[in-house]
């Protein structure tokens, strides 16, 4: 099974190192020919906007028509590119999951937190830094994660988004979770 | 539910740093530049009064940029925003938490507040970078609470061979680190004046315990790649984007070419066509001061303990 992961800045090492651990064969994707391979891609933590620069037009549509085709999971700035609707400042996304994300929502780094939430109705831990929330869940959005009352991990078919670094915490079950879903069997 | 204990802390500190991995962080004056370098798609600024080519140029004292300034850039973009204070002025490092910045760098380009003593950074939720030019003064910063390392370089110069020095110093004495016997440690960790229980961490790993960047001097898109492929995880650019020298400002159009083209170079380093385009695409680069040509006296990085 070949990942992706984007590779344009954030901390695309720490999935990497994730998914290599659990088995999976994995690309770091700076072009966007180099898609094609693969079988599923991982959109890291790291700035939006600053992926947003790096694309381009011509790489934001490339994406674009990957994560409507193929298997996804955004963390953080991850989950705000794949969401449809981006506020705090608006922000144009790929639109491959019906949320509306608010970046920044928990406010600076003196906020960020690690927090206990529930994945899959058990216990997890979740790394939140400089954190968006997702504020709407359109129709169709299963929730897999929750911290409170907080939609923090969401997926509808092959898309998957958390607001949380699964990357950062010891616990794999985030990442295997995408790899079965990769894999068909989710 | 909070998990927020003695023990997460590190882990956010650092794990901000990691966001910033492969980005470019930029320094900044005022509202205007630090929209320019968000456009361009630095990962954060760093809200300084005036940038190391000019506190070069016109000497006194240099001290933590002007809350009212750094809160107004603070309101105006949405990226990261870092403030400097002065190695060892740990009020200065009181006012910054509270105004709220998402990193401190305790620098050496601001005029040293102790003689003796850096900041304890382990008393902060905020976290802190600090510069080191080997090894040893990494590893001294990081036990003192610094959550990411940067290289000093000569700040505000435009040269980047002592960013290129630093760099290159501290791979080498991590790679002799991994090579050595566990008994030979000890005197090494007694030789690079660090804690052993940090050398030993860095033989395991064969990497510093958190990110590695650059700094100081680099000026444009190539000398960013040039220490991105000598092991830098990510650069921070002054006044090579915004200075023509250290009294003449680029222009608008000037500085937004240069900012994008570094921002280009530092995620595409390993690829010399991406190079090209990008380094074709800036009318210059700041003029420049050769580091070989100053006194010892008007150099930055022997400040810092």
């Amino acid at each position: 099974m070949k990942i992706g992961v984007l590779a344009l800045q954030g901390d695309f090492d720490a999935h990497r190192r994730r998914l290599e651990q659990l088995g999976a064969e994995v690309t770091l994707v700076k072009k966007p020919e180099q898609l094609d391979a693969m079988d599923g891609l991982v959109i890291p933590g790291g700035e939006s906007g600053t992926f947003l620069k790096l694309l381009g037009d011509e790489g934001f549509a490339k994406l674009k028509q990957f994560v409507t085709e193929k298997p996804a999971f955004g963390t953080c700035a991850g989950c705000i590119l794949l969401a449809k609707e981006v506020e705090n400042p608006p922000q144009v996304g790929l639109g491959a999951l019906d949320i509306r994300v608010r970046r920044n929502a928990y406010g600076r780094q003196l906020e960020s937190s690690i927090r206990e939430g529930v994945f899959n109705h058990k216990p997890i831990e979740m790394v939140f830094i400089r954190a968006p929330k997702i504020v709407h869940v359109g129709e169709g959005i299963e929730v897999l994660g929750t911290e409170g009352t907080d939609p923090v991990l969401v997926r509808k078919g092959k898309t998957m988004a958390g607001t949380f670094h699964p990357e950062m915490s010891d616990d794999k079950a985030v990442h295997q979770y995408f790899l079965d879903l990769v894999a068909g069997q989710r | 539910m909070s998990l927020n204990n003695g023990n997460s802390s590190p882990r956010l500190k650092v794990g901000l740093a990691e966001m910033l991995k492969g980005g470019v962080i930029m320094d900044v004056v005022n509202v205007e530049q630090a929209q320019i370098a968000e456009k361009a798609g630095a990962v954060a600024v760093m809200a300084l009064e005036r940038v190391p080519a000019q506190i070069r140029a016109e000497g006194g004292v240099a001290r933590m940029a002007s809350p009212v300034m750094i809160r107004k850039i603070m309101e105006t973009v949405s990226i990261p925003v870092m403030a400097k204070c002065r190695i060892g002025h740990f009020v200065e490092a009181q006012i910054l938490e509270q105004l709220g910045v998402d990193y401190i760098d305790e620098s050496e380009v601001l005029t040293p507040a102790d003689e003796a003593h850096h900041v304890d950074k382990h008393l902060f939720k905020v976290p802190f970078v600090c510069g080191a030019r080997n090894l040893g003064e990494a590893l001294r910063r990081i036990s003192e609470g610094a959550a990411m390392i940067r290289t000093k370089g000569e700040a505000g110069t435009g040269d980047v061979v002592h960013a290129v020095k630093h760099m290159r110093q501290i791979m080498k004495d991590i790679r002799e680190l991994t090579s050595m016997r566990e008994d030979e440690l000890y005197t090494r960790a007694k030789d690079l004046q660090a804690p052993y229980d940090l050398v030993r961490m860095v033989a395991k790993e064969g990497k510093l315990p958190v990110p590695n960047f650059s700094a100081g001097g680099i000026a444009t898109a190539a000398d960013a790649a040039l220490v991105m492929q000598l092991g830098a995880e990510a650069v921070f650019v002054g006044s090579g984007i915004f200075m023509n020298s250290s009294s003449e400002l680029a222009s608008t159009d000037e500085a937004t070419r240069r900012a994008k083209a570094i921002v280009m170079a530092a995620t595409h380093f390993n690829d010399p066509k991406v190079l090209l385009e990008v380094s074709a695409d800036v009318p210059g680069a700041m003029k420049g001061l050769s580091v070989a040509g100053l006194p010892e006296s008007q150099l930055l990085q022997t400040r810092g303990w």
